[in-house]
């Protein structure tokens, strides 16, 4: 046993060792470097889920309107799409359970809806291609500033409203105008097969038209303001007039944005249902063009309305199912009128203009 | 002769040209633009002012602190609308909660990351897609998804156990769905506008993309989501038909569930403005048109606020981006409506 020294003797610390120390503060960084590195990627991974999360849903959307939607087509087949009788009494043979003589309970046929959806949205979005553009052309490049200055705020504000308050001001500032255009012997004429009043396919197809103006002017008058303007001032310069310079250069360099604003269009005017359920007339009824101007009073009850008219709040009813299967007709409309549109935008994509 | 070979000889300066000097077909397009872009004033004007005078004459103070009552004859004196104004607030503050978010990761991830790039495509279509799905299509599906069981948490259930998948929640995660693409586009062209510079700078200390995104790029494009957010409000303010289906129709009061404050009001039902006037208005089960129109003003009076927050916030945003762009202001910058995407 030896004796110990007191005090100890404290040994000599190594001497500094500047590589060690620095590989030392190096794997500290790396190790922080990595941590964050890591961490961005969880990041990404995290809001790349999130966006991928959107395709699931609409993927998810697609199946619950279809499943639920099959029984009625497969109850109808291809019969589903056609004309066969009025909607009103099989509406109202789902609703009470007992199916039509001859028919399977789920029995319906699409065709007055479809017809009023396609007259209603047809004959807005041919009104508002044209009063678009030339709104467009207008707010790009005639109106003083001032007017301009008032415009813009106008058409936003056009966008905003809601489609229930266009639904009110439809029916107590066009309709009664509109019925006082229907004469008394015109009324009387057809009162037996269908009522005339003043909301009908003329009044929808009016307020319809202005309810998506705004997404057309806007999308149109920003591809004709980022035409390159050397392109319209060598127009100019070759002595052709603004109007024509507009028409010739402008309005054509813009074409796939006026295509693309009209593919828009078109899948808003489709969709719109509770304007459309107030303005429509209520009844589900094909008007007819060989009924001279009749025609434009006829009601209408386009397939979105229908949906709101119609349907309880049970998926899993006869009506549901039918309700459901304009759902999936109108969702895949939809879809393909949106992919349509931004398959047309990209080429604008060229001029530099994201719209 | 002499005096007038010293005159200078007069010279001809080109003149703005006149309308006066075109084709008559060309003038007609003139005045056709003319009378559009005055029309638009005139029907934007009709509107506004027709819920003004309809609706001021229909308003009373007591319209705002009484909750709806049945009783169609008694339209004078038988109930408001307090229970859809707060409903108003309640789903607008649950969408916009959810979407703003949603679309502020999605856009982010599109702008920032998007690998990989096939990924980034479809879900730029994606959401182009949901922006064109209309609000009743949405509805069919909230209706049919919310009443499975495994959701039954979020809303009451009939006494024979099926979900009925009416709550404030659940019409609120849909509202989210029709406002999320407002948000990403506006979120998207925020960061879009951004200056590589900025990414850069910050890369260059050492940052990753991750702190990048926190610490620079989103609090610089704080006013791009602002209005995204706000253009999504308007969105689901104005939305009836997923409230119709998803709420309750627009007579229904605010019934919470349980006893938790909060928790029991967002899993209970109510109903909104909008359903309320589409319930009052002459075509409506309801049919007391003062209502509606007495609600139908208070409904534009916050559509219209909303609007003029978007106008400044968009103003701001261009503002800001001038000033980081050292470049001047855009007043009239169209093509960059948040809206129009």
């Amino acid at each position: 046993m030896s004796a110990e020294a007191y005090p100890p003797t404290i040994p000599p610390a190594a001497p500094p060792n500047p590589l060690e120390a620095h590989r030392q503060r190096h794997a500290a960084q790396l190790a922080g470097h990595l941590k964050e590195a890591a961490r961005d990627r969880r990041v990404e991974l995290a809001l790349g889920t999130l966006a991928a999360g959107t395709l699931a849903l609409i993927a998810a959307m697609l199946v619950t309107v279809l499943v639920n939607g099959w029984p009625s087509f497969a109850a109808n087949g291809l019969g589903w799409f056609g004309n066969g009788g009025d909607p009103v009494t099989q509406f109202r043979a789902m609703q009470t359970g007992t199916a039509l003589p001859g028919h399977p309970l789920l029995y319906f046929s699409a065709w007055p809806l479809i017809w009023g959806t396609l007259l209603s949205t047809i004959g807005a979005v041919a009104i508002a291609l044209v009063v678009s553009t030339l709104a467009a052309i207008f707010i790009t490049e005639f109106a003083p500033v001032p007017v301009r200055r008032v415009l813009e705020p106008v058409v936003r504000l056009l966008a905003g409203v809601p489609s229930v308050i266009y639904g009110l001001v439809g029916l107590l500032l066009i309709a009664p105008w509109v019925e006082g255009l229907i004469s008394t012997q015109r009324k009387e004429a057809v009162q037996y097969v269908v009522q005339l009043s003043g909301e009908g396919l003329l009044t929808a197809t009016l307020v319809l038209t202005v309810m998506i103006l705004p997404i057309m002017i806007a999308l149109t008058s920003g591809a004709l303001a980022a035409v390159p303007s050397a392109w319209r001032e060598g127009s100019v310069a070759l002595g052709v007039n603004r109007w024509r310079t507009i028409w010739r250069v402008s309005v054509r360099a813009a074409r796939p944005a006026i295509v693309s604003a009209t593919v828009l269009g078109t899948a808003r005017a489709l969709g719109e249902a509770i304007m459309l359920a107030m303005l429509g007339g209520g009844r589900p009824w094909a008007p007819n063009p060989l009924d001279g101007l009749t025609f434009f009073f006829e009601p209408i009850q386009p397939l979105a309305a229908s949906i709101v008219k119609e349907f309880g709040d049970n998926p899993n009813t006869p009506i549901g199912h039918t309700v459901y299967a304009f759902g999936a007709l109108l969702l895949f409309s939809a879809a393909l009128l949106s992919l349509a549109g931004w398959a047309v935008r990209q080429p604008l994509k060229r001029y530099g203009i994201g719209i | 002769m002499s005096a007038s070979a010293a005159q200078p000889p007069t010279i001809v300066r080109p003149r703005r040209e006149s309308i006066s000097s075109w084709p008559l077909a060309d003038r007609l397009a003139y005045g056709l633009c003319w009378a559009v872009g005055i029309g638009l004033c005139v029907v934007a004007l009709g509107i506004v002012a027709f819920m003004f005078v309809k609706g001021i004459s229909a308003l009373r103070p007591s319209l705002f602190v009484e909750s709806p009552a049945a009783g169609v004859l008694q339209e004078k004196h038988s109930g408001g609308f307090k229970d859809p104004l707060i409903g108003t607030f309640i789903i607008t503050a649950v969408g916009i909660a959810i979407a703003t978010p949603l679309g502020v990761g999605i856009a982010t991830w599109l702008v920032e990351y998007a690998r990989p790039r096939w990924l980034a495509r479809t879900v730029e279509s994606a959401i182009e897609t949901i922006a064109g799905i209309p609000s009743i299509v949405l509805a069919l599906f909230g209706l049919y998804l919310f009443a499975r069981p495994m959701f039954s948490f979020l809303s009451a259930s009939a006494s024979d156990g099926t979900v009925t998948g009416l709550s404030f929640i659940n019409a609120g995660i849909i509202m989210a769905v029709l406002a999320l693409p407002l948000v990403v586009g506006t979120t998207r062209e925020a960061l879009l506008q951004l200056p590589a510079r900025m990414r850069e700078a910050s890369f260059a200390l050492g940052k990753t993309r991750a702190t990048t995104i926190r610490r620079v790029l989103l609090p610089s494009s704080r006013t791009g989501i602002a209005s995204g957010a706000v253009l999504g409000m308007g969105r689901i303010v104005g939305d009836t038909a997923i409230i119709v289906f998803m709420l309750g129709i627009g007579s229904s009061k605010i019934e919470g569930l349980g006893g938790t404050p909060v928790l029991g009001t967002l899993r209970g039902t109510g109903t909104t403005l909008s359903a309320y006037i589409y319930y009052y208005a002459p075509t409506g089960d309801g049919n007391s048109p003062n209502k509606a129109y007495a609600a139908g003003f208070v409904l534009l009076m916050i559509v219209l606020a909303l609007n003029a927050l978007v106008t400044r916030l968009t103003l701001r945003s261009e503002g800001e981006r001038a000033a980081v762009r050292g470049i001047g202001r855009r007043m009239w910058a169209w093509e960059r409506w948040p809206w129009s995407r």
